[in-house]
């Protein structure tokens, strides 16, 4: 598990968890040696030196029978500690068994156990502990054993609460039709899931365990005499702390330091665990070519909604920063459909969260211009960015249940927008809602305004997203894969409402997809992007006719339509999609590519525009099909 | 009976008012050898059909029979039914590498030893065209497509009478998507699998399946030959379902002219009496007032003696007439 002991590795580099790891250290050093080498002096008593302050012969002093508490406070160090993890070890057997019993057990007495946990973790901790220490008796073992079973229902739930989300995964239920057992289900697939995390929760958990002894000890329930841990020498001190403050304090800070120590721990563990590496492979990025501004010639005549030229979003990586948007420049015209197809990882959604601002830190937008109904979004204040993104800038996105607040009502949301962009009345804010949802056609708009997010279907749900975007009167609505979570009869809905809305309004559409039918069948303009960047651009109608670059003409023939023929195998792309961070010298499809020459692999195509506006990237483009149809009239 | 039959599965999950029957009698064969394709928009329970063959979901009423056995009610550790997961990024275990994956697959009973059983991984492998190199590996080093072929092989593992591959190429990009397509059809082929195809996709299903079934809110509502159904779809749901495919051919006008049905679906908690399809039907009650019928009465009764077993009261004379519903076909 080399992956495992690089990512516990990583604890340790961060300053937190570097810190953390020091204190352990020191504290498991000082339990080791103390009792060895000062075990005999902090036992001696001294009945000539009792009670005395701070001197230069007894560091912090002595108590009632002369002992000297600084030897004494660093040998409890042993006895703390070791109760503390005992218990905790306790706790967590404990609850690792009651919270995995579920799993394995039958279905009712699994109920069983699961309520009586629960039942359980309703008690806070600390009463649970002196219950049982009421129970076991007062002493060592009694404190270890109350302690112990007062963490065991958290932890217990804890690993239930976890368990359970693993054990709706996928590779859970193909380990179950695969014939694989509860027992080996759960070593092996249920715990290995699970371990890390729980780690994490031992470890502060020996932080609280300390502490909680530290309590017992203090209030007498705990460590008896003639054994003494922190808690104890604090109970001692504590007596004539407003004579001399330093015996009492200097247990205190031996308990605060060494549960500090865990609990930190545990924290820079559950900070660095959780969050997985961005790639976990080790390889440089490459230098990354961009596309050079200077050759993107693009007759700028018609005025346009939104420009973009040379786009790059680029996001800290392992060793260089990934830039998965490379230089894409585009325009979309007033009223125009421009889709942009590509497979995941090309940039395309990226390359619509740059348009409308919305990558956040630490993504890094810059561009040459991205100007949107003649303002420059990226040099724009906050101030002025406000009337645009959300009023003339609409954005639908793949999932509508995550783009709507979940606990106001549909019309509220909508009508928040007119409230914001157009400056109206509550009520008739709430009146266009009405009738925009009705636009949309949501049917008995009245009553669904009332209604909230779930009580939607899916595909009423995405009308009602489109019916927010255009509360505030957009001059372009950039839609994100909008119909990709819903049915094709659902989809084809969708896509005509849109079409709908624009032949309507006049409003400018961008559609992000994968699916090149859905595209090109919506839109006026395809944009082919490609390891982010735009490889191709041409007119929806000549796509299936006149797409010269190999990818396109591969990715045309990739996907089965209702046409393909079913005696050959399907024409497949060999290879994949390069990733961000490793991509290939040269044209970022010739690994793939049936027409690659020497020049693609060294020198990346621009994407250079021909005299009938079809912009294309490609060393060695497929010629045009003599076309058969009368799509090559052109 | 050969090859995997469905008699009236139901399935319901929770009780009493807020229960919910995902799987509502639905019966489909899929013969020895062959591959059934089975389509159907989310909520008309296709996947929770195939689940309850394979013990994931609780079937409240029927049998599923693999060779005459009755699958759900097997016990024991062999599975003679083995299914392949739409997501391959969650269906193998992150933790474990892709040889023990496979390995856990393979019976018992049947391979003993550790050195047999690796052979067998590696077979198993290289049957989907991947490295034997790669049982080593921890998923997290496969791309989607690799992974796909791991759940392929994992699923064949089992020795399996028959298959289940559910959405098995909806998680992937289309560039990788013809490659497990034809992997799974080489596969298919060569060794004879009884196949159970779960898509929404009607191309991919069409490319893939000898049969196709049509499923609709728990019912199967139409089942045929896969050339048969697409060319004369005899129940309408199929019909909306074959027009809403987008076409190459298609432009943005074709989109604009699509009729508008703005009904919310219907809630499969209180699905409608009678025909289920019928508050959508165009050729339905809320269009024609001579067909109150299709409000009470289940067409599903009599769908057996129905071309391509179409469960509507109103479908058109086995193969005489082509696709126009609306057109009056029947004699009145």
């Amino acid at each position: 598990m080399s992956v495992r002991d690089s990512r516990w590795a990583a604890v340790v580099r961060t300053p937190v968890g570097l810190c953390a790891a020091v204190l352990l250290l020191v504290v498991v050093v000082v339990a080791v040696l103390a009792p060895l080498l000062w075990g005999e002096r902090a036992s001696v008593v001294d009945t000539g030196a009792v009670q005395q302050g701070p001197s230069a012969a007894h560091l912090l002093g002595t108590d009632t029978l002369g002992r000297d508490i600084f030897y004494r406070v660093l040998v409890a160090t042993r006895l703390s500690v070791l109760l503390a993890v005992t218990a905790t070890v306790i706790g967590v057997l404990l609850g690792l068994l009651l919270g995995t019993a579920p799993a394995v057990l039958p279905r009712r007495a699994g109920r069983l156990v699961t309520s009586a946990v629960h039942t359980a973790v309703a008690f806070p901790g600390l009463l649970l502990a002196l219950f049982f220490a009421v129970i076991f008796g007062v002493g060592t073992t009694g404190a270890v054993l109350a302690i112990g079973l007062a963490t065991a229902p958290s932890f217990a739930r804890l690993t239930q609460t976890l368990s359970a989300s693993v054990a709706g995964k996928d590779f859970v239920a193909a380990a179950r039709v695969a014939g694989v057992g509860r027992i080996r289900m759960l070593v092996r697939h249920i715990l290995p899931n699970i371990a890390e995390p729980l780690a994490v929760n031992a470890t502060i958990g020996a932080g609280t365990a300390l502490l909680a002894f530290a309590g017992l000890s203090f209030l007498g329930l705990g460590v008896q005499a003639p054994d003494y841990d922190w808690g104890r020498l604090l109970g001692e001190g504590l007596n004539r702390i407003s004579l001399t403050p330093a015996p009492a304090l200097a247990p205190c800070l031996a308990v605060v330091v060494t549960g500090l120590a865990f609990n930190l721990f545990g924290e820079a563990a559950a900070a660095a665990l959780g969050v997985r590496p961005l790639s976990p492979r080790r390889t440089e990025a490459r230098g990354l070519s961009t596309q050079r501004p200077g050759t993107v010639v693009e007759p700028d005549g018609a005025e346009s909604v939104l420009a973009v030229r040379n786009l790059r979003v680029s996001f800290p990586g392992r060793d260089a920063p990934v830039t998965p948007v490379r230089g894409v420049s585009l325009t979309v015209r007033p009223g125009e459909a421009v889709g942009v197809v590509g497979e995941s990882g090309s940039g395309k959604s990226l390359t619509a969260l740059a348009a409308a601002r919305l990558v956040e830190p630490p993504g890094e937008v810059t561009a040459d211009r991205l100007e949107f109904a003649g303002t420059e979004l990226l040099r724009a204040s906050d101030r002025e960015l406000g009337p645009l993104l959300g009023g003339r800038l609409a954005m639908v996105f793949q999932d509508p249940m995550t783009s709507f607040n979940p606990v106001l009502s549909v019309g509220r949301q909508l009508a928040e927008v007119a409230e914001q962009h157009r400056g109206m009345s509550r009520g008739a804010a709430l009146a266009a809602a009405v009738d925009r949802l009705r636009e949309v056609r949501v049917p008995a708009p009245e009553r669904r305004a009332g209604q909230y997010p779930h009580e939607f279907s899916g595909g009423m749900r995405q009308r009602a997203m489109i019916g927010m975007g255009l509360m505030g009167g957009p001059r372009l609505i950039v839609a994100d894969e909008p119909t990709t979570a819903l049915d094709v009869t659902v989809q084809r809905r969708v896509l005509r409402l849109l079409a709908d809305v624009r032949a309507a309004e006049g409003t400018a559409l961008l559609l992000i997809s994968h699916d090149v039918t859905v595209v090109a069948g919506t839109c006026d303009r395809i944009l082919v992007m490609y390891a982010g960047r735009i490889v191709e651009e041409l007119p929806a109608a000549e796509l299936f006719a006149a797409a010269r670059h190999p990818y396109t003409r591969a990715l045309l023939a990739a996907v089965p339509d209702l046409d393909t023929d079913r005696a050959r195998p399907l024409p497949v792309i060999p290879g994949r999609p390069p990733e961000p961070d490793r991509l290939p010298e040269g044209c970022a499809f010739a690994p793939r590519c049936p027409r690659a020459e020497d020049r693609c692999r060294g020198e990346d195509p621009d994407l250079v525009t021909d005299s009938a506006g079809h912009r294309l990237a490609c060393w060695n483009p497929a010629p045009t099909p003599v076309a058969a149809t009368s799509g090559g009239a052109s | 009976m050969s090859g995997l039959v469905f008699d009236r599965v139901s399935v319901r999950y929770g009780h009493g008012r807020r229960g919910l029957t995902a799987v509502d009698g639905a019966s489909l064969t899929v013969p020895s050898g062959q591959v059934v394709g089975l389509v159907g928009e989310s909520g008309s329970g296709k996947s929770t059909l195939a689940k309850s063959a394979v013990g994931l979901a609780p079937v409240r009423g029927g049998r599923v029979l693999l060779d005459g056995t009755d699958v759900t009610r097997l016990r024991g550790r062999h599975r003679p039914l083995q299914m392949i997961f739409q997501d391959p990024y969650a269906s193998l275990d992150p933790r474990m590498t892709v040889g023990d994956s496979i390995a856990e697959a393979i019976p018992r009973a049947a391979l003993r030893g550790r050195t047999a059983r690796r052979a067998e991984v590696e077979r198993l492998l290289e049957q989907v065209g991947l490295d034997a190199g790669r049982a080593s590996l921890l998923p997290g080093r496969l791309s989607g497509g690799q992974r796909q072929r791991v759940g392929l092989a994992r699923a064949l593992a089992g020795r399996p009478g028959a298959v289940i591959a559910d959405e098995i190429t909806s998680a992937l990009d289309v560039s990788v998507q013809g490659t497990v397509l034809n992997l799974f059809r080489e596969v298919q082929r060569r060794l004879g699998l009884t196949t159970l195809f779960i898509t929404h996709n009607l191309a991919v299903v069409r490319y893939v399946s000898d049969h196709i079934a049509v499923m609709h809110l728990g019912r199967i509502v139409e089942s045929g030959p896969t050339k048969e159904v697409l060319a004369d779809p005899q129940h309408p749901y199929t019909r909306e379902l074959l027009a809403a495919v987008p076409r190459r051919s298609a432009t943005p006008e074709d989109v604009g002219r699509v009729e508008e049905d703005v009904r919310e679906p219907a809630d499969p908690h209180h699905p409608p009496d009678g025909c289920r399809y019928h508050p959508h039907c165009p050729v339905g009650p809320s269009v024609r007032d001579d067909r109150e019928l299709c409000r009470t009465r289940d067409p599903g009764t009599e769908a057996a003696s129905r071309a391509h077993r179409a469960a509507c009261h109103f479908v058109t004379a086995p193969s005489t007439a082509g696709l126009e519903a609306g057109a009056p076909g029947n004699a009145s």
